[in-house]
């Protein structure tokens, strides 16, 4: 956080006005991502000096309007009206029209402001011709042309920025705020400081008692409230005739225009009714077997470098058993668990990017929304439910970006259905173990995809039941732009990835270490001495003696239909906080019941784990089962306080909760009942 | 008169109805969608809903179902 005297300066525009790429062109990997205070809308800013200020930038959630339609919105407002020296509005010059409906609102707010104008090569390409110092007219304030590819105009925008703090210059307004101004500076003479934007709300608010102290003044108050209520600012039509008027004297057409765009070239295939949806199986297929195959070679690496670490430093802590153990089995164990996610998360980041960046994410939800729509989501659910295959915990806040509440509501609570990151080394481990040797590498990539597809499947009828019966409230009408396709540039993407990377690390890498030492620690505690066995019994003796292996053990019936032993059952118990921990506590359990732990593989253990009269325990259908059981259970303590935050309230984590397990259960038995039909 | 659901792709039309603002609306009309906005239909999603439409320089999509209360003349 910048300290008080430091200049707080938002980046606000319209999604897609290319107002992250200009951030990241002026801050780079400066960046801090946080929290608003609250609530959970991302809030990422970052410290640098501008001539002799020092700044804190701020990238607000883009904006259509400051009248919010969503909570995220809301959060983006309060930014602007209440915690800002100066707003850099970032306008994109082919869509001129639209994007300056926004900075006719922010205008108002009475506040420095410089425009970034983006895409202004797009408008060339167009064969047109920008009339910068006209639009500098219209406006009434700095305006800076951008080709954001390029970062030219970066250097006269900071050069902007500087002047404009030093002698703010006044906005062109659409609407006579002259009342309020007078209004505020009243206020402000008896030590009450207000937005306009704050101010105005005030002022319609007829349960306000703002002027109650102050009866002198009753008269500029009922004015400005007068005023207000009779301004344009509420007609959009007025606005929209405005800016048109702009756009029609700041843009000439020099040359002819072209008659079929390059975008509209692109859609004729991506969004064609036919072949865009093969496309788009395509594009999500070639996603999951890349994760799946790319991220292979890194995470043996990381899987090496670890084992090498704990062979290493094990032996010189021979002395004390129990530091031994702690280092190497619960600390250097539980990190390298953390890490070896890394490579998966950085690749799905990749292609969301790339998706994002290059505009088919909506293009997909264009697609997509009649598929989500008919049972209550629309397209854009698409985004939350997308993200939340890498991981649910961003998807269920990415779900702020839905206006309609009882369609986010629905979305929040099948999110966690949809198979994420943290799934994915238990569907490796089997289908690596018991798929691929067997069936090839492309039963294994079918296996992969198939159950990323069975959260989604399951969560069609759950939406479904939800908005008939269960969820109340009425739907907000769906709205999706589709911008013109371009290239994502590689610094977007690649800081989209690091940040993921970062956030990943610091807030689910610490749960999951945390979780795995007291893994350890409730398999190494009690212990049990001289039991006169070799070594390999004792270490498995011990084990069932330990707090883990009683647990397991007295909920092993449970699990008995599902075909899980005690192993296996202690192992899902452990993976409910973080599911993340299972292929950690899934090595501790049976490395250790096996001994030999440093040099064979998870996966071999497991091959040859039996019951105790011998039978091989991971069957084909025990197996999948368990893939089955995980796609589809709750085991995620931060996904569920992320809904708890969300939706306010405990009955909604509490239900998600419950719902997931009972299908897991489900899932797996029936897995279980009919593979046994069909291996007997 | 005609309504949102009735327009075919490759029409041009004009808005000469709007609902009276409401919440749900206000929204709409805050992406341009005003009374006497021009816009043509681009394009209609596989599964016949929603569609696309070009107006005031950029693209939007929109459900016909929903739009009930806009009335437009096709020209």
């Amino acid at each position: 956080m910048a300290s008080k005297s430091s200049k707080r300066i938002a980046f606000v525009g319209n999604p897609n006005a290319g107002k992250t790429t200009l951030f990241n062109s002026l801050t780079g990997s400066r960046q801090k991502v946080g929290n608003y205070a609250g609530v959970t809308v991302e809030r990422v800013s970052a410290l640098r000096r501008v001539g002799s200020f020092e700044c804190e930038f701020i990238d607000v959630p883009g904006l259509y309007s400051l009248t919010p339609a969503s909570e995220d919105e809301a959060v983006a407002v309060k930014v602007l009206e209440e915690e800002t020296d100066l707003i850099v509005c970032v306008i994109d010059a082919s869509n001129l029209e639209r994007n300056l409906y926004l900075y006719s609102q922010i205008a108002e707010l009475w506040r420095p402001v410089v425009i970034a104008l983006t895409m202004t090569d797009r408008v060339e390409q167009a064969g047109s011709t920008l009339k910068i110092d006209r639009l500098r007219r219209l406006l009434g304030c700095p305006v800076i042309p951008m080709v954001g590819h390029k970062e030219k105009g970066v250097k006269e925008l900071l050069a902007a920025i500087e002047s404009a703090l030093t002698t703010p210059t006044e906005p062109t307004l659409l609407s006579d705020i002259g009342a309020l101004r007078d209004l505020q500076v009243e206020l402000a003479r008896r030590g009450y400081d207000h937005s306009i934007g704050a101010l105005r709300k005030e002022v319609l608010n007829e349960q306000s008692t703002m002027i109650v102290p102050f009866v002198e003044i009753q008269p500029i108050w009922d004015k400005a409230r007068e005023a207000t209520e009779n301004a344009s600012f509420a007609d959009p039509a007025a606005r929209y005739a405005w800016t048109a008027q702009v756009q029609r004297e700041s843009i000439v057409q020099t040359s002819p225009k072209k008659a079929v765009s390059l975008t509209d070239k692109i859609d004729k295939v991506l969004t064609h009714r036919f072949f865009g949806l093969i496309v788009f199986v395509a594009v999500m297929y070639c996603v999951f077997f890349s994760i799946y195959k790319l991220s292979q070679p890194f995470m043996d690496a990381i899987e090496t470098a670890f084992g090498w670490l704990g062979a290493t430093i094990g032996p010189r802590l021979e002395g004390v058993p129990v530091l031994q153990s702690f280092v190497v089995d619960g600390i250097i164990a539980g990190v390298g668990g953390v890490v070896v996610f890394l490579p998966q998360i950085l690749i799905l980041f990749f292609f969301i990017a790339m998706l994002e960046g290059t505009g088919y994410l909506a293009r997909s939800a264009f697609l997509m929304d009649r598929l989500l729509g008919w049972c209550g989501l629309n397209g854009r659910a698409f985004i939350p439910l997308l993200s939340s295959f890498a991981c649910a915990i961003p998807g269920v806040m990415a779900a702020r970006v839905m206006p309609d509440p009882k369609a986010r509501l629905a979305t929040i609570l099948v999110a966690p259905l949809m198979s994420c990151s943290a799934r994915l080394p238990v569907y490796m481990l089997i289908i690596g173990t018991f798929i691929e040797p067997q069936y090839g590498a492309f039963w294994a990539g079918f296996a992969l995809f198939a159950m990323h597809l069975l959260g989604l499947f399951v969560a069609i009828p759950v939406v479904f039941v939800l908005n008939r019966g269960i969820l109340k409230g009425k739907r907000l009408p769906f709205m999706l732009e589709l911008p013109p396709y371009q290239m994502p540039r590689w610094k977007d993407v690649f800081l989209g990835m690091l940040n993921r990377g970062k956030v990943f690390l610091t807030t689910a890498g610490t749960t999951i270490v945390v979780m795995s030492i007291i893994i350890w620690a409730a398999s190494y505690f009690p212990r049990k001495t001289d039991t006169g066995l070799p070594e390999n019994e004792a270490a498995v003796a011990q084990l069932e003696y330990s707090v883990m292996g009683r647990v397991g053990k007295a909920v092993e019936p449970a699990f008995a239909p599902l075909g899980f032993d005690w192993r296996i059952s202690t192992a899902i118990l452990s993976a409910f906080p973080a599911r993340e921990t299972v292929a950690p506590s899934l090595g501790i359990l049976f490395s250790l019941g096996s001994g030999d732990e440093a040099e064979a593989k998870l996966g071999s253990k497991i091959r040859e784990a039996k019951w105790p009269d011998g039978r091989q325990l991971f069957t084909l259908p025990t197996s999948i089962g368990l893939m089955v059981f995980f796609a589809l259970c709750a085991q995620c303590l931060s996904t569920l306080a992320v809904v708890r935050r969300e939706t306010n309230s405990r009955k909604w984590p509490l239900f998600m909760f419950c719902y997931m397990t009972v299908f897991a259960y489900i899932g797996a038995w029936l897995v279980q009942i009919i593979g046994r039909s069909f291996v007997p | 008169m005609m309504t949102f659901a009735e327009l075919k792709k490759g029409m041009s039309a004009r808005i000469v109805e709007v609902p009276t603002v409401g919440d749900d609306h206000r929204r709409l009309m805050e992406m341009g969608l005003v009374k006497n906005t021009e816009f043509r239909v681009i394009k209609v999603a596989p599964l016949g809903d929603p569609i696309e439409i070009d107006l005031r320089g950029y693209r939007l999509c929109l459900r016909k179902q929903e739009m009930t209360g806009f009335g437009v003349e096709v020209f």
